[in-house]
C-alpha cells in the first residue's frame, strides 16, 4: 500500500473509523495481523496492551497476564467456565475479543477477595462444598456474584412467574438454577452450588 | 482463525464506509460470529467493531418503542416498557442462551445470528450448502431430529435458532436498516428468508447494510406469552417454540390472534391458518384444538423429526391456554 501510516490513519479517522492498522488489504498469508492498542483495567490494575486482534479476553487473561483462575472449558460459550465480570456484568470471556473491550473494567476470580478475606460467595462455596474437581468453580463463583447483583436490580429470568409484574426477585431454588444455567458442572455438584448461592443470597439480604 | 484486520467504528457513516468491500463483517456482541470464526465457518478479512456506535438506546416514541440495534438482550428483556407492554418479547429473550450470552448479544446481532445446524457448524463435514454452496447437505442423510419440518429445500434443512425474532414476528416489528444505497424499513416477516436454492443467505440484507434499530408498534393487544419446548430446561435450542398474542373482547370472544413458531423452519414461522380459525370463537379449549389442527398444513417432516409436527400443535394449545388465562 503506497500510503504512509499517518496518511492512512488520518483518512480512516476522517471516515469515522479509528484504527491503528497500517493496511486494510485482505491478508493473503497467515502472517499475524497488526497489533491493536487496547487499554484494560483488570482487577483494578490498568494495562496498556498491543494485541493481536484475534486474542480473546480469555486467552489474554490466561496466556499473557498469568491470571489462570479463569478457565477454558469449551471455548465456544457453552460451558461458562470462562465467566468474568466486565463493567460489573458477567460474560463469557472466550467469545469476547480483548481488543473490543478497550476501556473496560474486568474482574476475574482473582479480583473478588479483599486481601485474605474471601468474597461472601467464595466463602459460601467453601462452606457448602459446592465443588468436586473445581475446574468450573471460578466461573460458577463469578456468575453467582453477578446473579446476586442482577436479582437485586430486579432482572427477569425464564423462571420469573410474571415478567409484566415489576416485582422484586425472590431467589427460589428454581430461580437460582435457571440463573446459573450458563455454568455447567461435569461433576454434577449442582445441589451444593444452589445451596451456596442460596446462602450468599440470604446473607446479602439480611 | 483466519487473520483479520480490526477497526473500531466511531460513527455510522464511518462504519458503512469501512464495510463497502467484500469479506468485511460488523462485530457487535460477537457471540455467534466469534464462535464461527474459531472453527473457520466464518472467515472475514476485516472486522469493523460497531459496539461504540450510538445505537444502544431503548426509546419510547409516538409510533411505539424503538430498540437500538446495539441494545443488549438483557437490557431489552429487563426494560420496564418491554416487560409490561410486550411481555412475549421479554420472555422470549430470557428463554434463549444464558445470562452471560444475553449480556453480550445485541438486538441486531440476535437477528443476524446464523440460521444453522450442527453440520454447518462443523467443517469436517464437507457437505453443507449453507457453508459451501453446491457441496450438498450432510444433514439430509445424517441425524436431523432438530431440523426443519416446514419451508425447507433440497439444499438446506437448518432451523433459525433465535427466540427473540419469533416474538418480534407476532409483534409486527420493523427492522430499520441503513446502507450504501439508502435506508430501508423491513417488516420482520420479510427479514429472514427460506433456503430455496440460496441457503447461504439467511436474510435479505445486502452487502454493507447495517441494522440500526427494531421498531415495535404500540401494543394493541395486551395478552402475549412465549413457550419454549426443549430437551433440557434451560440453555438449549427449541425443538419447538410458540409466541402468542391474543386479543379478547369483554365476553371472552377472540378478536385477533397472532401466532408464530420457532425451531420449525429456516426462519420464524407464522401460522395464519390457526390465527384465522380463532377469530370470533370463545376463548376455550376447543378453539385452541381447532387452531392447532389446521396449523402447519404444509409440514414436510423428515425421517427423524416427524414428532415435531404433533409437538408444535400441542405447544400451540398450551401457549394459547396460558395466554388466554392472563389477566
Amino acid at each position: 500500500m503506497n500510503m504512509s501510516r499517518r496518511v492512512f490513519v488520518e483518512s480512516m479517522l476522517a471516515s469515522g473509523v479509528a484504527t491503528s492498522l497500517p493496511s486494510f488489504a485482505p491478508p493473503t498469508t497467515l502472517r499475524p495481523p497488526p497489533p491493536v492498542s487496547t487499554a484494560l483495567t483488570i482487577n483494578g490494575r490498568r494495562h496498556q496492551l498491543e494485541l493481536d486482534p484475534r486474542v480473546t479476553l480469555l486467552d489474554l487473561l490466561r496466556e499473557e497476564l498469568d491470571l489462570t483462575g479463569t478457565k477454558k472449558g469449551c471455548d465456544h460459550g457453552q460451558c461458562g467456565a470462562c465467566t468474568v465480570l466486565v463493567n460489573g456484568r458477567r460474560i463469557n470471556a472466550c467469545l469476547a475479543l480483548a481488543v473490543a473491550h478497550d476501556g473496560d473494567a474486568v474482574t476475574t476470580i482473582e479480583g473478588l477477595a479483599e486481601g485474605e478475606a474471601l468474597h461472601p460467595v467464595q466463602a459460601a462455596f467453601l462452606e457448602h462444598d459446592a465443588l468436586q474437581c473445581g475446574y468450573c468453580t471460578p466461573g460458577q463463583i463469578c456468575s453467582a456474584v453477578a446473579l446476586l447483583e442482577e436479582a437485586a436490580a430486579g432482572a427477569v429470568s425464564a423462571a420469573t412467574p410474571d415478567v409484566a409484574q415489576l416485582a422484586p426477585v425472590s431467589l427460589t431454588d428454581e430461580e437460582i438454577r435457571e440463573r446459573m444455567s450458563g455454568n455447567l458442572c461435569r461433576c454434577g455438584a449442582y445441589p451444593n452450588i444452589v445451596a451456596a448461592v442460596r446462602t450468599a443470597s440470604r446473607r446479602r439480604s439480611s | 482463525m483466519r487473520p483479520f484486520a480490526y477497526a473500531r467504528a466511531t460513527d455510522v457513516q464511518g462504519a458503512l464506509a469501512a464495510a463497502r468491500d467484500e469479506e468485511v463483517m460488523f462485530l457487535a456482541g460477537g457471540t455467534n460470529l466469534l464462535d464461527l470464526m474459531k472453527t473457520g465457518v466464518e472467515r472475514p478479512a476485516r472486522l469493523v467493531d460497531i459496539t461504540r456506535l450510538p445505537l444502544g438506546a431503548i426509546e419510547e416514541r409516538p409510533a411505539g418503542l424503538r430498540l437500538g440495534a446495539l441494545a443488549r438482550n438483557t437490557d431489552v428483556a429487563d426494560h420496564p416498557l418491554v416487560r409490561t407492554r410486550y411481555p412475549v418479547l421479554s420472555q422470549a429473550i430470557v428463554a434463549g442462551a444464558s445470562p452471560q450470552l444475553r449480556n453480550m448479544a445485541t438486538v441486531g446481532g440476535n437477528l443476524l445470528q446464523r440460521t444453522r445446524c450442527p453440520y454447518f457448524q462443523e467443517p469436517s463435514f464437507a457437505e453443507c450448502n449453507k457453508r459451501t454452496p453446491g457441496s450438498g447437505c450432510a444433514a439430509r442423510h445424517g441425524y436431523h431430529r432438530m431440523h426443519a419440518i416446514v419451508g425447507h429445500s433440497e439444499q438446506c434443512i437448518a432451523t433459525n435458532p433465535g427466540d427473540m425474532a419469533v416474538a418480534l414476528l407476532v409483534l409486527d416489528a420493523v427492522v430499520q436498516v441503513v446502507g450504501p444505497d439508502g435506508d430501508r424499513a423491513i417488516p420482520i416477516g420479510e427479514f429472514h428468508q427460506l433456503p430455496g436454492d440460496t441457503p447461504h443467505l439467511d436474510t435479505g440484507l445486502r452487502r454493507g447494510e447495517l441494522v440500526t434499530a427494531v421498531d415495535l408498534p404500540p401494543p394493541a393487544v395486551p395478552r402475549s406469552s412465549y413457550l419454549k419446548v426443549r430437551d433440557r430446561a434451560s440453555y438449549a435450542f427449541a425443538l419447538v417454540s410458540v409466541a402468542a398474542v391474543l386479543d379478547l373482547d369483554t365476553q371472552g370472544v377472540i378478536r385477533q390472534a397472532r401466532l408464530a413458531l420457532g425451531g420449525v423452519a429456516h426462519k420464524p414461522w407464522r401460522v395464519p391458518e390457526a390465527e384465522q380459525v380463532l377469530i370470533g370463537r370463545p376463548a376455550a379449549e376447543d378453539a385452541w384444538r381447532a387452531a392447532a389442527d389446521v396449523a402447519l398444513p404444509d409440514a414436510r417432516p423428515l425421517r427423524d423429526n416427524a414428532f415435531k409436527v404433533e409437538l408444535a400443535r400441542r405447544s400451540l394449545v398450551r401457549a394459547l391456554t396460558t395466554t388466554a388465562a392472563l389477566a
